[in-house]
C-alpha cells in the first residue's frame, strides 16, 4: 500500500476515535461500549502507523496476503460482537416483556369477586 | 433449579383444606371485538361462579371496550406480547389477586364453555395441568377439523414431544388448558413466549418440572370470529423456530435428572 492509502487510514481512523470520545462525552454511549470501539480504533490506527507489523504477523501466521489477516481478525471480531448483541437484545426483549406484563396486571381492572381475607394459616 | 420449585409446592389435598377454590378463566385477546362479546356472554351464562379476565394483547381495535361493556375485568398490554405474553400476564393477575385455579379460554369462540367443568373437575383429581384435547376421543364429538399442512406440522411435534417427555399427547397444540395452584405460580416466574411456545413448549415445561399432567376429551367448535393467527406459508419457519426451542430444552432435562439422581 501507498503511504498516502496509510496517510487516508490514519485519518478516519482518528476522525472515528472523535466523534466516539464525543458520543462518551455527551453520555450517549455507555463506557462499555466507548471501552470496546476505542481499542479497535487504536489497533487500526497502529497498523496504519506500521504497515510492517501486518506483514510480518502475516508471514508469521503463514498468510500470504496481509490485508487477509486484517480482514480475519476483523470479521472475526465483528462476528464476534453481534453475537454478543443478539444475546444483549434478547436479554432487553425479556426486560421489557416483563414490564408490559407487570404494568398491564397493575393498571388492570380488580376482579369482579374481591380475593378472600388472607387467613392465618395453622401448622 | 425447577424440581427444587416442585419440592415445594404443596401436595393438592393440602392447598384444597387452606383456601377454597377461586377460579379465573384467561382470555388472550388481539382484535376480537367481533367475537368476544358473545363468547363472554356465553361464558356468564354457562359457568356464572366463574370470574373472568380478558388479556388485551396490544389490540387496535375496540376489544378492551367490548370486554368492560360485558362486565369483565380487563388488563391491557402496551403492545402486543404474543399468546405467550398475554397469558403470563393473566397468571400473575391470577397469582395476584389469589386464584387457585385457572383456565385458558380462546377468545375467538372456538372453545365451548359447557367444557369447562371437565377440565375443573381433572383438576380436582389432583393433576396441576389439564388440556382439553380435540383428539382424545374423536367418539365423543369432536368436530373439528385442521388443514393438511397444519396437520403434518403438529404431527411431527407431537413426535417431538413424545420423545421429549416420554408420554403421549394427542393434543400438544390445544389452548384449551387449566392450572393448578402451583403451576400458576411456576408459570407465573417463567412462561415460554415464543410462537407455539404457549403450548407445546409450556406443556414440556412442566411435564420437565415434574407437574401432573392429563388430556381431556372436549369439543371444540370453528372459529366464531377473527383470523387464525398463523398463515401457511409462515407455519413452516414457525414449527422449525418450535422445533429447535423444543431441543434446547433437552439439555436442561438432562442436567435435572442428573440432580435427581445425586439427590437420591
Amino acid at each position: 500500500m501507498s503511504t498516502g492509502a496509510h496517510v487516508l487510514i490514519l485519518v478516519l481512523t482518528l476522525i472515528s476515535l472523535l466523534f466516539i470520545v464525543r458520543m462518551v462525552r455527551r453520555n450517549q454511549l455507555p463506557s462499555r461500549y466507548a471501552l470496546l470501539w476505542l481499542s479497535i480504533g487504536a489497533v487500526i490506527a497502529f497498523f496504519a502507523t506500521f504497515p510492517g507489523v501486518l506483514d510480518r504477523v502475516s508471514s508469521w501466521l503463514g498468510i500470504a496476503y496481509a490485508p487477509g489477516t486484517f480482514f480475519l481478525g476483523a470479521i472475526t471480531l465483528l462476528l464476534l460482537i453481534v453475537v454478543h448483541f443478539s444475546w444483549e437484545v434478547a436479554r432487553l426483549d425479556a426486560r421489557t416483556r416483563l414490564l408490559a406484563e407487570e404494568l398491564a396486571v397493575l393498571r388492570a381492572d380488580p376482579p369482579r369477586t374481591p380475593a378472600p381475607e388472607e387467613q392465618p394459616v395453622d401448622h | 433449579m425447577t424440581g427444587t420449585r416442585v419440592e415445594a409446592a404443596p401436595s393438592p389435598s393440602a392447598r384444597a383444606a387452606t383456601r377454597p377454590a377461586r377460579t379465573l378463566v384467561i382470555l388472550p385477546a388481539l382484535n376480537e371485538e367481533a367475537a368476544l362479546s358473545a363468547v363472554l356472554k356465553e361464558l356468564a351464562v354457562t359457568c356464572p361462579q366463574l370470574d373472568v379476565l380478558v388479556v388485551d394483547d396490544g389490540s387496535t381495535d375496540r376489544t378492551a371496550e367490548v370486554a368492560r361493556a360485558e362486565g369483565v375485568p380487563v388488563a391491557v398490554l402496551p403492545f402486543n406480547l404474543g399468546v405467550g405474553g398475554a397469558l403470563q400476564t393473566g397468571f400473575r393477575y391470577a397469582v395476584a389477586h389469589g386464584y387457585t385455579r385457572a383456565i385458558q379460554f380462546d377468545a375467538d369462540g372456538q372453545h365451548d364453555p359447557s367444557q369447562v367443568p371437565a377440565l375443573l373437575a381433572a383438576l380436582d383429581e389432583g393433576a396441576d395441568l389439564v388440556i382439553g384435547s380435540r383428539f382424545a376421543a374423536p367418539e365423543a364429538g369432536c368436530e373439528y377439523d385442521v388443514g393438511r399442512l397444519r396437520g403434518v406440522a403438529m404431527g411431527v411435534l407431537r413426535l417431538a414431544v413424545r420423545l421429549l417427555s416420554g408420554r403421549r399427547f394427542t393434543d400438544t397444540s390445544s389452548g384449551f388448558r387449566a392450572f393448578s395452584a402451583p403451576l400458576l405460580d411456576f408459570y407465573a416466574a417463567e412462561y415460554p413466549n415464543e410462537y407455539l411456545g404457549d403450548t407445546v413448549e409450556a406443556l414440556l415445561l412442566a411435564c420437565q418440572a415434574g407437574f401432573r399432567v392429563v388430556e381431556v376429551p372436549v369439543r371444540m367448535r370453528c372459529r366464531a370470529g377473527g383470523t387464525p393467527s398463523t398463515q401457511n406459508v409462515r407455519l413452516i419457519y414457525h414449527y422449525l423456530r418450535a422445533l429447535l426451542s423444543l431441543m434446547s430444552r433437552t439439555p436442561i432435562r438432562r442436567r435435572e435428572r442428573a440432580m435427581r439422581k445425586r439427590n437420591r
